[in-house]
């Protein structure tokens, strides 16, 4: 007789070496973990200091000693790059942090409640979704003023929805289980069950769509600092290093090019390591290959 | 001459050897059974046949159907062959259908893209096809989706898309396994007409000795890859000469050896009374004005089960078996009605009052796979019900107690260490029993405990269900739509149809000569070793 497990996990060795096989996963890894280095390495030490102006040295074309030259004010953009890094990551962190620590907590309730709690999150929840992220970020900033703060806030808020789903689809597939009903036949409340059973095995899938919002959280604290929104000088950010060149694109090119080049190696390392680590964690795709 | 003729052939997956040097043919008009356990490679065997192998799988050897070179021949030469002159039904027909078409388009398109034929003619050959296995258009229109369908209207529009061209070969791979024994007796008949009205072969492969008995001419009998005995299936099975083809006879039959039962003491209160219990399901509305209507899965049932007793309740799919089991286990409420265990009401009581009735009463499920936390390991897992303990038991004594429950079912305390994916399907269910017993439950319900299992295996789980009642004393209520095990391992037996308990009584009394219309048709479409082979004797001998 042929039975055909819907879910077995491979056990955690293969897991690994899985990943250490998986392209995707490892150039994603090698990218992420550069990014973050270079973000660490800021705190210690930078080419030079960026708080300090020199006009004599404005829009410097790349040269040994400014690799990606210098700004309108004369500043490395190297360096600068350096703690956009660190700008980025901590705006990302905290947003995702955000998302993942209401959200996941509201949609794995509304799984384990059902009826009408259920039905009154997620529609909260769809009436979030419905507003563009980023216009309703501006909305938020605008009232509350600009600022980093208040654009992780922002940010955060509209991770909230989309984890949300994510941990009420997965706990709502497991609930009916055999093993969660065993659990209740061991006189476990839902809570318990929750936090024993349901948590550890949608983990993976939150994991992947942590790094694929941890993208898209860098690209909105971009695109709120290009807006003036985000973060204010003088710490500098990757998106209004963009708003400051692009009155100048035409003397000094490299102005834009490195900041953007930042936001799109990171966007793209984060996203190769979320479909990398879904095909690693994933069982079934797993299965396929 | 035979139509499909195997010689020598042998399968690697990977660097996983699946078969090895498997002969077999199959005369025009023959039905040949294909028997062997989980793993065996009956199924690589058959899609080895239609070439529909995995990927990195590599065959050696012959495969010659109709003159055809099959491991030879181009895809395009496959794909004119497939579902033309070689069909093919699957175990799960649920699976097999594609959900967003209607039945209608399913048996049709194998016809139009065979036959060329235009829209309306291969319409009207699905029409005809489907009133064939038992679809008439009349009740069934073409235009129905398969969440439509019952389990066994579904496998009838597969056996309809298999059949559709007139094939010269069937391959039914557990056609039946997913149904309950009334579908599948008339599955089975179903295809044995389709076989004799077309003169077609048919490839039926099957874990259930019984069926095949009841079925096939020749039979062959595989295990691990290799071809164990082959012939004519009334030989084969009666003499039972090879020493496998006895073991696994002997494992379908078994029953337990067993102490009897302690008698009830008169007048002492039963360990679990259910009077009147009725569940009611809210069906969803038609439209949104249409009254709400429910669905009564379980209609005022009553009955007494004494304590170091074991009964089973015996229905078809969809009778409310499962239901009911979960209402005693207090997983589900009642609409109506009383459920008393150990003299208490456990109907309508919070989960903290239930904590005494959970500890004396714990569930085994049927899926070996599902009923185990994938990310937890076994000592964990087995230890769960401990929660339900007053004190709660530090780390050395909880090991204690996970160590001697998995001495009780046969496991060694080392196993401990491991995840449920390092073990078996039977030995899962045995965690599943530890994980029951650890507590000293006075009860254990257990819903199709053995159902997933092979016959060997299944004769060991019951041995240990006999042996752990002999041992401490436990009840056990038995959910499950298998006759043999209930004839093997209870003393009385209820059997459920839509809800209610029509028949109940002693098993050998009410399993032997039932009175109902329901328990009949049960017991006529359970398959039979025993009976199965006397008949065919008596054909050949007639």
């Amino acid at each position: 007789m042929s039975l055909d497990p819907v879910f077995m996990p491979a056990p955690e060795r293969h897991v690994l070496r899985k990943a250490l096989e998986n392209r995707s996963f490892l150039v994603g890894l090698v990218i992420t973990a550069l990014v973050a280095v270079t973000a660490l390495v800021s705190f210690v030490w930078t080419p030079y200091d960026i708080t300090r102006l020199s006009v004599a040295n404005r829009m410097l074309s790349l040269s040994a000693e400014h690799p990606f030259g210098t700004d309108h004010m004369g500043r490395d953009i190297l360096s600068m790059i350096m703690i956009g890094a660190r700008n980025s990551i901590a705006v990302a962190i905290v947003a995702v942090g955000i998302g993942m620590g209401i959200g996941v907590p509201l949609g794995a309730w509304a799984a384990a409640r059902g009826g009408w709690t259920d039905e009154v999150l997620m529609r909260v929840n769809d009436v979030v979704f419905a507003f563009p992220a980023l216009l309703s970020a501006v909305m938020i900033t605008a009232v509350f003023g600009p600022g980093a703060v208040n654009a992780i806030i922002a940010i955060g808020i509209f991770n909230v929805p989309v984890f949300a789903r994510v941990a009420r689809a997965g706990a709502l597939s497991l609930w009916p289980r055999e093993f969660i009903l065993a659990a209740r036949a061991a006189g476990k409340g839902k809570a318990l069950i929750t936090v024993e059973h349901i948590l550890p095995n949608i983990a993976s899938v939150l994991l992947v769509q942590g790094t694929i919002q941890f993208a898209l959280a860098i690209l909105a604290e971009a695109g709120l600092s290009y807006l003036g929104l985000g973060t204010q000088p003088p710490m500098p950010s990757w998106g209004r290093m963009l708003f400051d060149a692009q009155t100048r694109i035409a003397v000094a090119p490299h102005l834009a090019l490195f900041p953007g080049l930042a936001i799109v190696i990171t966007v793209l390392g984060l996203n190769l390591l979320g479909d990398g680590l879904r095909d690693v964690l994933d069982p079934r795709l797993r299965r396929q290959r | 001459m035979s139509l499909l003729e195997i010689e020598n052939l042998s399968l690697e997956i990977g660097d996983t050897p699946i078969l090895k040097n498997i002969d077999l043919s199959i005369a025009p008009g023959e039905v040949m059974g294909l028997v062997g356990e989980s793993g065996s490679g009956k199924s690589m065997t058959a899609l080895a046949v239609m070439r529909l192998l995995p990927h990195d799988a590599r065959a050696d050897g012959r495969v010659t159907f109709d003159g055809i070179d099959i491991l030879a021949a181009p895809e395009a030469a496959m794909c004119r062959l497939r579902g033309d002159d070689i069909g093919m039904v699957f175990q799960e027909p649920m699976t097999a259908l594609n959900p967003v078409k209607t039945i209608g388009e399913q048996v049709a398109e194998g016809i139009r893209w065979h036959t060329g034929a235009n829209r309306a003619d291969a319409e009207a050959r699905a029409r005809a096809m489907l009133e064939r296995v038992g679809l008439p258009e009349r009740q069934f229109p073409l235009t129905r989706y398969p969440h439509e369908l019952s389990g066994g209207q579904r496998q009838r529009v597969v056996i309809a898309i298999a059949c559709a061209l007139k094939p010269k070969l069937l391959i039914a791979d557990e056609p039946t396994t997913a149904l309950d024994v009334v579908l599948q007796a008339q599955i089975l008949d179903l295809l044995r007409e389709l076989v004799d009205e077309n003169r077609m072969s048919l490839l039926l492969i099957s874990h259930d000795l019984a069926v095949v008995a009841e079925m096939t001419d020749r039979v062959t009998i595989i295990r691990q890859g290799t071809v164990m005995e082959a012939g004519e299936t009334a030989r084969v099975l009666s003499r039972q000469e090879h020493p496998y083809t006895r073991q696994l006879a002997e494992a379908s039959t078994h029953v337990p050896a067993r102490a009897r039962a302690p008698g009830r003491a008169a007048g002492a209160e039963p360990l679990l009374k259910v009077e009147g219990l009725t569940r009611d399901y809210p069906v969803r509305r038609a439209s949104l004005f249409s009254p709400a209507r429910t669905f009564r899965a379980v209609d005022g049932v009553s009955f007494a089960l004494g304590g170091g007793q074991s009964m089973a309740l015996v229905g078809r799919s969809g009778c409310g078996k499962s239901t009911l089991a979960r209402m005693v286990l207090a997983l589900d409420r009642p609409t109506s009605g009383s459920i008393r265990f150990l003299g208490e009401e456990i109907g309508a009581r919070s989960a903290d009052e239930l904590r005494v009735a959970r500890r004396n009463m714990q569930p085994v499920f049927q899926d070996p796979y599902g009923s185990f936390d994938p990310r937890q390991k076994v000592e964990r897992l087995v230890a769960e019900p401990l929660h339900l303990l007053d004190g709660k038991p530090d780390g050395a004594r909880r090991r204690e107690l996970v160590a001697e429950a998995l001495e009780q079912v046969g496991l060694a305390p080392s196993d401990m260490e491991k995840y449920p994916h390092e073990f078996s399907g039977g030995q899962r269910q045995r965690l599943a029993i530890a994980r029951a017993i650890i507590t000293r439950p006075k009860l254990i319900v257990a819903d199709e405990p053995v159902s997933a299992l092979d016959v060997s295996i299944r004769a060991q789980i019951l041995d240990l269900f006999a042996d752990l009642r002999d041992r401490l004393g436990v009840a056990y209520l038995f959910i499950t739509h298998d006759l043999t095990v209930a004839r093997a391992i209870t003393e009385t037996v209820m059997v459920m149809h839509e809800g209610r308990i029509v028949e109940a009584g002693p098993t050998e009394t009410v399993l032997g000569n039932p009175q109902t219309e329901p328990a009949k048709a049960l017991v006529a479409a359970a398959p039979d070793l025993q009976r199965a082979l006397e008949r065919r004797l008596v054909r050949s001998a007639g």
